[in-house]
């Protein structure tokens, strides 16, 4: 029965979960945090909870680390 | 789903109190004249390169290569660029302005590739490949007789509980695999809406399943 992870990730669901707007609103800021280890999760869990789940928002946060990180190398 | 409430956060944020770069840029592009074009020129440059690093960066995930890439790298940053510029008198200053203008060019390349998937689309949209959710959870052939029954209830419960919405919203993206920015750009929807849809589904799903005795011997029940 290995597959439970997988089935346990696809049936969960987090009651703090923002959604995908507020994430994408906040998104910048909350990068900013990351990038600069400002607890990030403490002060957004809404918006920690929902990128734990939302694939595509946890690519674009990804995507913009990569940005802001690089343009900090620059 | 819990709210973040950024418009709380943001109360009380002075425009003034921008960052020395940031006011640059808010500045150069609110203007007039040769120094906002020059600002506008020298944003869509950066806004390119952060389009083509980052579709590189998603690049062996896609079948996308050479000068499409390109393309769709030119297509985010130009789209970017408008909406950058339309929106620079909401920039409250909260990041820097690169960061916030960086955050239009990703989502752009997230939609670019959304919208890209269905010119050589790998599943049909409402085909039901059930038969393949096994494998696509990591479910064990051999130990069929351990899953099938939990399988076939879930297979009851989408087909039972679910609107017609959240059950074509499942069946695309659980089932068929599709990416859910490519089923956003197909039924002409947006994000939010369709994660919120599978997002209830789900909800409904372990709900019914934990009611009806399948979750109790593998799974901690959760509120």
């Amino acid at each position: 029965m290995n597959g439970w992870p997988a089935l346990e990730r696809l049936l969960n669901t987090d009651p703090q979960d923002t959604g995908c707007a507020e994430a994408m609103e906040l998104l910048h800021v909350y990068a900013e945090l990351v990038a600069a280890d400002g607890a990030a999760e403490r002060r957004y869990p809404q918006v920690a909870a929902h990128l734990r789940t939302c694939g595509p928002c946890a690519e674009d946060i990804e995507g913009l680390l990569a940005a802001i990180r690089g343009d900090f190398d620059h | 789903m819990g709210s973040a409430d950024p418009a709380a956060d943001r109360a009380g944020v002075d425009p003034g109190a921008f960052d020395p770069e940031s006011a640059v840029w808010v500045r150069s592009l609110t203007s007039t004249g040769s120094d906002r074009e020059r600002a506008i020129g020298r944003l869509h440059e950066l806004l390119l390169r952060i389009a083509r690093r980052e579709l590189g960066r998603r690049a062996d995930r896609l079948r996308i290569a050479g000068p499409e890439l390109d393309d769709l790298a030119h297509q985010a940053a130009a789209d970017a660029l408008l909406a950058i510029v339309e929106k620079v008198g909401q920039f409250r200053g909260d990041s820097r302005f690169t960061t916030w203008a960086y955050k239009f060019v990703i989502f752009e390349v997230s939609n670019k590739i959304g919208r890209h998937f269905w010119r050589t689309p790998s599943v049909a949209l409402d085909a039901e490949q059930w038969e393949k959710l096994p494998d696509r959870l990591g479910f064990d052939p051999d130990d069929q007789a351990e899953w099938q029954d939990l399988l076939a209830a879930l297979h009851r419960a989408v087909d039972e509980e679910l609107t017609a919405h959240q059950r074509r919203i499942f069946v695309a993206i659980v089932l068929n695999g599709v990416p859910l920015d490519a089923l956003t750009a197909r039924i002409g929807s947006n994000r939010n809406a369709i994660y919120k849809a599978l997002f209830d589904a789900r909800r409904k799903l372990r709900a019914h399943l934990d009611a009806n005795g399948y979750l109790d011997e593998h799974t901690p029940r959760r509120t």
